[in-house]
C-alpha cells in the first residue's frame, strides 16, 4: 500500500468545506451555555482584592441567609491538593503550586471562594455580603523585585513541588530553571567583528478567545461527575480534575463540545474543578462561565519576558556566538513556567544553527501578578521579538541587507541543530535534522510579492506627515512534542458505507475535525462527507493529547491515517473474497473496490456483508501515534508600516507573510489560521497590554480599554503557503497554527526603525513610545528603574564568575546548594549541570 | 409587563420582567445562536436585527424590544435552506470557531438589506463592531463582498 504521490491525492490538498460550518453559521451547533440542564445552579467565585494576602477568616452565615443561595465553598470545606492548572502531559513540567482554593490569596483575582446560587443575582448578592478578613503581605509587583534578596516569598506553603527533576526554589521564587551552553563563548565573540547587547521585553496580554471559559458539571444516572467544558485538553482534564477531587478517574466523564476559541488559554484546568465540587456538594449541575473581567485578570496570560540577547557577527556575517538569557514572570503560579521559558529558546535558536557557540540561561520567577500560561507561540513569541530584531541591528551594524544576512545564516534542510537535544519540554530534547524546509523558497516568495527592491521607492510615496518603514523577519515553529505527545482515532463502518471517526484531538474552531476526515477520506478513496465525526468525549473517543503545541495535524493526523489504513485492509480483505481476488489486487478509489478486470463492489456493499450477510464483523480499528520529530514550519514575514510624525502612531499598511506547513491539508482553514495568528501578533505589537495599578490589580479588563483588533484596523494582508513534502507527516503535513503569531513584533520593531530610526525594544509600539523615541528622550529601550541599575550592570560579570565556579566545582555561591549534602535532585538542569542562576542579580549570590 | 415581539417573522407575547437584559431573555427562549462574549457591548457576539438594524442586545433591556421586530440567525436560513451570506461564509472558509459568526452575518445581513453594491470599506464598517479573534477578517470580508455580488446576480 505504498502511500500515493502527491498529484494522485483527491482529498487532501483540496479546500473542502468544514465539517461544521453550516452548522456554527445556523446558529445550531452547540457550545457548553447552548446546552439546557434543568435545575442547574450559577457559580459565581470570589477573586481576591490584594495581591498578597492571607486570608484571616470568612463569615458565610449572611450569604447562606439569601434566598437562593445554595452552597458556599471556602478552602476549608475541600480537600487541599497541591497541582498544576496547566493541562500537560503526566507527569506535568510544571510545579505543583496551585489549590482549588486556599487560605492564602497570591494576585489581584486570585480565587477566594466559590458560590452556587439558584440564579446569577442571588450569588453576586452572596459575594457582596461574604466578609472576609484578610491579612495583608507585601506583593512583589515585577520580575526584578521577585529576584531580589530578602524578597517576599510568594510560595511559602510547605507543599508546593515539582514532580520531575528540575530546579524549583519557591523560597527564593523561583519557578524554574533551564540553562545549557554550546561550544566556546568567550572565543566565540572574540571572533566576532560587531558584537552586540540588548535587552528586550515583551508584556502581559491575553488571548480573548471570543467564548470565555465556560464549564457545567452534573452527576449522572450511575452518579458519575460528568463534565461539559470548553477545553483543549479533555483528556488532562479528566485526570487533573479526578486528582483535585480524588476520585478515581473511571468516575469522571469530560465532553467537549464546540469551543468558542482558545489560543493556549483552554489549555488549562481553570473552571471545571470549582464547579465539580460544588456539583459533588450539592448533586446537583453547576455551571461556571467566567466573565470577560475575569477572562483578563483571573485566567492565563502570556508570559511576560525580558531577554538578554548578545550576538557576535564578523563583517562578512557569519555568526560567531549567540547568548541568550531570559527572565520570565509567571505571575502568582508556575503554570508552562519551565517549558514556555525553554521554547523561547528550542523554537528560535535553532534557525541560526551555523553558529556553534551558544549558550542560553533561563529563569522563571514568581511575581503577585497574573498568572502566565499556554498561549499560541508559546515563548516562541517572545524569543522571535528578541533575537529577530537584535539580527536586524547586526545586519545594520555591518551594513548588509537584513534578507541576505540572514540568507547566510538560517537552517535549511538536511542540518540540525544542537539546541534540539539541549532543550526539550521538561526533560531533554530530541536530536532532529531538518527534514523539509521551504524557508528559502518562502524568502524569495515574500521577496516578489512584498517587492523588497521596490521600497526605496514606495517609501517616497509615504503620505504627507508620515514616514514609511519596511522590516521582516524569519520564523520557525515545531510540530507537537516529540516522544511526549500521543494521539489516537478509532474508526467505524456503517451498513451504509459511512465512518464513524471518533478523535481526541480538539477541534476548538481550527477545523481539525475536518482535516482528520480528510486524511481518512484519502486513505478509503471516500469523501469528507462520508464521515461522522466527533470530537471528543472521554467515554467515547481515544486518548489524545489534545490541542496545543502545533501537534492535530501532524501528530493526531497521523493517527487517523495509521487508523484509516487499517480499516482499509479489513475492507480490501472483505471485497477480495466477495469478488474472488486477493485483497492486494484491489484498489480503493470513489467509494468502489476495483480488482484488475474492472469488477468492483462498493464500500456500502462491503459494509452490509460484513455486518449482515457472511463471516460477520465490524469493519472497524482504533490507531495511535508518536512522533520522534518535531519538523518545523518556516515562515517570512515582510511588512510596512507608515509612522505619524506628529502622534509617533504607526499603522501597518502591508503584510505578506510566506509559510511552509509542509502539505496544507486544507489550504483555505490553513490561510485562515495563518490571517488569524498573524491580526493577533500585530494587535499584540501595536496595542495590547495590561495596564496595572500600584496594588498590582489590571485596570483595563474589558475590550473597550484592552483593544484587539477588529476590521478598522486591518491592513493589507497577504498569506501565501509554500508547500514542501515532510516525509514523517501525514501526506507531507506539518504544522500552522501558532508559528504565523511570531512574526510581527520583530517585523513591525524592524520596519519602524527603518522608518524613523527608533529602536523598539520594548513591547507594545504605543505612539507614545516612537514619539518619545523620535523626541530622543527614550530610545526605545526597556526602562530600568534607577536603583535598579546598579544591580543590573553587575550581572554579566557576576555571570561569568558563576560559570568558572560551575566548571571548577569550587563555588561559593548557589551552586553548592547543588553539589552538596542538600543536593536534591530536582535542583539540577535539565543540561545535568547544577543551574548557575544566571540572571540573579550578583549580591544575591556573594552573600551566600 | 407583556412585551410583545416579532421574532424571525413569528408573533410572540412574553410576559417578562422589562429589566430584563435582553440578550437572557432570548438566549432563555431558546435564541440560542446569540452568543455572550462580554456582556458590556464591545464585542458584537450577542448582535441581533432589531427592525432591520443591528443592535448589541447584552446592553439592551426586554422591554426595548416591545412592538419591534427582531431577527436572530435562527430566522435568517436553516440549514437546509441557509441564507446566501451563510453559505458564503461557509465557503470562504470564514467561520473558524464560529462564536462570532452569527453576530457578525446579522451585520452583515444589515448591510447588504440597506447598501446591494458595498465596498470593502463599507463593509469594514458595517462589522467592525464584531470582534473575531480566530481570522483576519480576511475571508469575511470576501465573503460579504461575494454574496453582495451573488445578489447582484453578477456571479
Ligand atoms: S456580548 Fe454583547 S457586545 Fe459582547
Ligand atoms: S471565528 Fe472564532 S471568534 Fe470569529
Amino acid at each position: 500500500m505504498a502511500v500515493k504521490i502527491k498529484d494522485e491525492l483527491n482529498v487532501v490538498g483540496k479546500s473542502v468545506l468544514k465539517v461544521d460550518g453550516l452548522s456554527l453559521a445556523c446558529g445550531k451547533a452547540k457550545f457548553v451555555d447552548d446546552y439546557e440542564l434543568p435545575e442547574c445552579l450559577v457559580c459565581k467565585v470570589m477573586a481576591s482584592p490584594f495581591a498578597h494576602a492571607r486570608i484571616k477568616k470568612i463569615d458565610k452565615t449572611r450569604a447562606l441567609q439569601i434566598p437562593g443561595v445554595v452552597e458556599i465553598i471556602t478552602h476549608e470545606d475541600i480537600p487541599r491538593v497541591p497541582h498544576t492548572t496547566a493541562g500537560q502531559g503526566y507527569p506535568e513540567p510544571s510545579p505543583y503550586d496551585t489549590f482549588t482554593l486556599d487560605n492564602k490569596v497570591r494576585y489581584v483575582g486570585d480565587r477566594v471562594l466559590a458560590v452556587a446560587a439558584e440564579t446569577e443575582e442571588a450569588a453576586l448578592e452572596a459575594l457582596r455580603v461574604i466578609e472576609v478578613e484578610y491579612e495583608e503581605l507585601e506583593p512583589v509587583l515585577s520580575a526584578r523585585d521577585s529576584m531580589k534578596e530578602g524578597a517576599p516569598v510568594i510560595h511559602d506553603e510547605p507543599e508546593a513541588h515539582v514532580i520531575i527533576p528540575v530546579p524549583y526554589e519557591p523560597e527564593r521564587n523561583l519557578a524554574a530553571h533551564v540553562d545549557f551552553k554550546i561550544g566556546d563563548m568567550e572565543k566565540g565573540f572574540a571572533e566576532a567583528d560587531v558584537v552586540l547587547e540588548k535587552e528586550y521585553e515583551t508584556q502581559y496580554a491575553q488571548h480573548c478567545p471570543m467564548e470565555p471559559h465556560i464549564a457545567a458539571t452534573w452527576l449522572d444516572e450511575n452518579n458519575r461527575l460528568v463534565i461539559l467544558t470548553s477545553t483543549q485538553v479533555p483528556f488532562h482534564v479528566r485526570r487533573i480534575v479526578a486528582e483535585r477531587l480524588q476520585m478515581p478517574i473511571g468516575k469522571v466523564r469530560v465532553i467537549k463540545p464546540r469551543i468558542g476559541g482558545g489560543f493556549g488559554t483552554k489549555q488549562e484546568v481553570l473552571v471545571e474543578d470549582v464547579c465539580a465540587f460544588l456539583t459533588l456538594k450539592t448533586k446537583r449541575p453547576v455551571k461556571y462561565e467566567m466573565t470577560r473581567a475575569e477572562e483578563f485578570i483571573s485566567s492565563r496570560t502570556r508570559h511576560p519576558q525580558i531577554l538578554n540577547m548578545k550576538v557576535g557577527a564578523k563583517k562578512d556575517g557569519t555568526l560567531t556566538a549567540i547568548s541568550m538569557k531570559i527572565i520570565m514572570n509567571t505571575g502568582a503560579y508556575g503554570s508552562h513556567a519551565l517549558t514556555v521559558m525553554c521554547n523561547s529558546g528550542s523554537k528560535i535558536l535553532p534557525m541560526y544553527n551555523k553558529v556553534m557557540n551558544v549558550d542560553f540561561c533561563g529563569d522563571t520567577v514568581y511575581t503577585n501578578m497574573p498568572v502566565g500560561g499556554a498561549y499560541r507561540g508559546y515563548g516562541a513569541t517572545q524569543g522571535a521579538f528578541a533575537m529577530e530584531v537584535i539580527m536586524d541591528e547586526i545586519a545594520r551594524e555591518l551594513n548588509m541587507d537584513p534578507v541576505e544576512f540572514r540568507k547566510i545564516n538560517h537552517i535549511r534542510s538536511g542540518e540540525g541543530s544542537p539546541v534540539f537535544a539541549a532543550l526539550g519540554e521538561g526533560k531533554a530534547g530530541v536530536e532532529q535534522k531538518i527534514g523539509s524546509c521551504g524557508l528559502d523558497r518562502c524568502i524569495e516568495r515574500a521577496l516578489e510579492e512584498f517587492d523588497w527592491e521596490g521600497r526605496e521607492e514606495r517609501r517616497k510615496l509615504a503620505p504627507p506627515g508620515k514616514k514609511r518603514g519596511f522590516g521582516m523577519c524569519i520564523l520557525m515553529q515545531g510540530s507537537s512534542i516529540p516522544e511526549i505527545d500521543m494521539g489516537a482515532a478509532s474508526m467505524k463502518i456503517n451498513e451504509d458505507g459511512s465512518f464513524n471517526l471518533l478523535v481526541g484531538a480538539t477541534d476548538l474552531g481550527t477545523g481539525s475535525d475536518t482535516v482528520l476526515a480528510q486524511v481518512a477520506a484519502e486513505v478509503l478513496g471516500i469523501s469528507v462527507d462520508d464521515f461522522i465525526v466527533y470530537s471528543s468525549d472521554t467515554d467515547m473517543t481515544p486518548f489524545d493529547v489534545g490541542a496545543y503545541a502545533s501537534s492535530t495535524t501532524y501528530l493526531s493526523g497521523y493517527a487517523v491515517k495509521n487508523c484509516a489504513e487499517k480499516v482499509k485492509m479489513q475492507i480490501l480483505k472483505a471485497a477480495g473474497d466477495m469478488l474472488g481476488v486477493d485483497p492486494y489486487d484491489l484498489t480503493i478509489e470513489n467509494k468502489k473496490v476495483t480488482d484488475m478486470n474492472g469488477n468492483s463492489v462498493t464500500i456500502a456493499e462491503v459494509a452490509r456483508r460484513a455486518l449482515y450477510e457472511r463471516d460477520q464483523h465490524q469493519i472497524g480499528a482504533m490507531a495511535s501515534h508518536i512522533t520522534h520529530k518535531s519538523p518545523p514550519p518556516f515562515a517570512a514575514h515582510f511588512v510596512e508600516v507608515d509612522v505619524d510624525e506628529n502622534t509617533g502612531f504607526a499603522e501597518v499598511k502591508k503584510y505578506v507573510c510566506t509559510i511552509d506547513c509542509g502539505t496544507a491539508i486544507n489550504p483555505k482553514l490553513a490561510e485562515g489560521q495563518c490571517e488569524g495568528a498573524i491580526l493577533n501578533g500585530i494587535s499584540y505589537a501595536l496595542t495590547e497590554e495590561y495596564i496595572f495599578n500600584k496594588k498590582g490589580r489590571m485596570m483595563n479588563a474589558d475590550f473597550g480599554s484592552y483593544k484587539i483588533f477588529n476590521t478598522a484596523d486591518l491592513p493589507e494582508m497577504k498569506v501565501i503557503l509554500v508547500p514542501t513534502y515532510e516525509e514523517t507527516g501525514p501526506y507531507g503535513a506539518k504544522s500552522v497554527s501558532e508559528i504565523n503569531i511570531n512574526g510581527a513584533l520583530p517585523a513591525i520593531s524592524n520596519a519602524i526603525f527603518d522608518a524613523v530610526g527608533v529602536r523598539l525594544r520594548t513591547a507594545p509600539f504605543t505612539g507614545e513610545k516612537i514619539l518619545m523615541g523620535m523626541l530622543g528622550k527614550n530610545n526605545g529601550d526597556p526602562q530600568v528603574k534607577p536603583e535598579e541599575e546598579a544591580a543590573a550592570e553587575e550581572v554579566p560579570e557576576e555571570n561569568n564568575a558563576a560559570e568558572e565556579n560551575n566548571s571548577n566545582g569550587n563555588g561559593v555561591n548557589n551552586n553548592n546548594k547543588n553539589n552538596g549534602s542538600e543536593n536534591r535532585k530536582d535542583k539540577e538542569g535539565l543540561s545535568g549541570e547544577p543551574a548557575s542562576y544566571g540572571n540573579y542579580p550578583a549580591k544575591k549570590k556573594k552573600k551566600r | 409587563m407583556i412585551i410583545q415581539v416579532k421574532i424571525n417573522g413569528i408573533d410572540k407575547e412574553w410576559d417578562v420582567d422589562p429589566g430584563m437584559i435582553l440578550l437572557d431573555l432570548l438566549r432563555d427562549k431558546g435564541y440560542k445562536s446569540i452568543k455572550r462574549g462580554c456582556d458590556e457591548g464591545y464585542c458584537g457576539a450577542c448582535t441581533i436585527l432589531l427592525d432591520g438594524q443591528a443592535a448589541k442586545s447584552c446592553v439592551m433591556l426586554a422591554g426595548q424590544a416591545h412592538k419591534r421586530s427582531i431577527t436572530t440567525v435562527e430566522g435568517l436560513g436553516t440549514m437546509d435552506e441557509p441564507h446566501l451570506l451563510q453559505k458564503t461564509f461557509v465557503e470562504h472558509g470564514a467561520v473558524q470557531c464560529g462564536y462570532c459568526i452569527p453576530g457578525m452575518l446579522l451585520s452583515s445581513k444589515a448591510l447588504l438589506d440597506e447598501n446591494p453594491n458595498p465596498t470593502e470599506d463599507d463593509v469594514k464598517e458595517a462589522i467592525d463592531g464584531n470582534l473575531c479573534r480566530c481570522t483576519g477578517y480576511v475571508k469575511q470580508i470576501e465573503a460579504v463582498l461575494d454574496t453582495a455580488s451573488i445578489m447582484r446576480g453578477e456571479n
